[in-house]
């Protein structure tokens, strides 16, 4: 199912999550939404998630991003180690450059 | 938190006869408006139940004993279980595996719902899918891995993988100390459910024994 569409971020780059409740079928977590993370593997595209819920095609296929996060940076009473993290898949149009 | 019956999200954890009924009225609108035969959902609740714990064990146990297959498995995952004769259903979504090791120890979850890697070890044990483990897990994971008795030093990097996407996550355990010599039936006894999710670890040859 991977492809090849041009992807906007690369391995590395600081990105945000988009903060956003659409009325539809997103694959977002809340506690994601508005936080800054690093592209940490850019595993290809995928048909739209908030698309195909709805019977649609899911085209464009979106890149798919592993992003990661710091979890001192997603909880402010983290209890764990600082070097811990939270590693989440995010789809394209959820990324924003910081 | 694994067997104390924690409610889920909905208010509906104890209630099976909800569940079962719910499903059938989903399973008859599906076929009802041609979204699918009874004989597809059929054929995929049997692929989902012809896999087991066992067979995750099987492989990650082949991947402790050969390094180079453990670092095919690492780099496509897919290709590495069709060696050993594991096909995965084209509907499946991708399954990929990551290393537990001295530094990181890596935990798998769905936040949204159940996602799973069923496709290779089955249906998830009840606990995963319980608003419970989901909502702690990401918050708190050290403090999920103490309620299952699990210890990792503070100096190892606890990394949680929620997933929310196309890709399932299989973890490989650690290989426990004392395990030269064993046979790839063996090993594969020591890995179980919990250590393949990362809220526990392959069991020692001794605890095997003993039991």
């Amino acid at each position: 199912m991977a492809g090849d569409a041009a992807a906007r971020f690369k391995v590395g780059d600081q990105v945000r999550i988009r903060v956003g409740v659409p009325p539809t079928h997103f694959r977002t977590p809340e506690y994601v939404q508005g936080k800054q993370g690093k592209v940490d593997t850019l595993w290809g595209a995928y048909p739209n998630p908030e698309s195909l819920a709805y019977g649609g095609d899911g085209l464009p296929a979106q890149p798919l991003y592993q992003i990661e996060f710091a979890q001192t940076d997603l909880w402010r009473d983290y209890k764990g180690s600082v070097s811990d993290k939270l590693l989440i898949d995010i789809y394209e149009n959820w990324l924003e450059t910081i | 938190m694994a067997e104390n019956g924690h409610h889920d999200g909905h208010g509906h954890g104890d209630n099976a006869e909800y569940y079962v009924l719910r499903a059938a009225a989903m399973q008859a609108l599906l076929i009802e408006k041609g979204v699918c035969t009874l004989e597809d959902i059929l054929t995929m609740a049997d692929k989902i139940d012809s896999r087991s714990p066992k067979d995750g064990a099987k492989i990650l146990a082949h991947a402790w004993l050969d390094p180079e297959y453990k670092k095919r498995l690492l780099a496509d995952a897919e290709a590495a279980f069709l060696e050993l004769g594991y096909d995965l259903p084209e509907t499946s979504p991708t399954i990929t595996v990551v290393e537990n090791t001295n530094e990181v120890h890596n935990m798998a979850v769905c936040t949204l719902c159940s996602c799973f890697p069923r496709a290779i070890i089955g249906r998830p044990p009840a606990w995963y899918k319980e608003l419970a483990y989901r909502s702690k897990v990401v918050v708190d994971p050290r403090g999920v891995l103490q309620e299952f008795g699990t210890v990792i030093d503070e100096a190892v990097q606890v990394k949680v993988i929620d997933s929310s996407a196309d890709y399932r996550y299989l973890v490989l355990p650690m290989r426990p100390a004392g395990t030269e010599g064993m046979t790839e039936e063996q090993l594969a006894e020591l890995i179980t459910q919990e250590s393949m999710i990362g809220v526990g670890l392959a069991l020692s040859p001794e605890s095997v024994r003993a039991s």
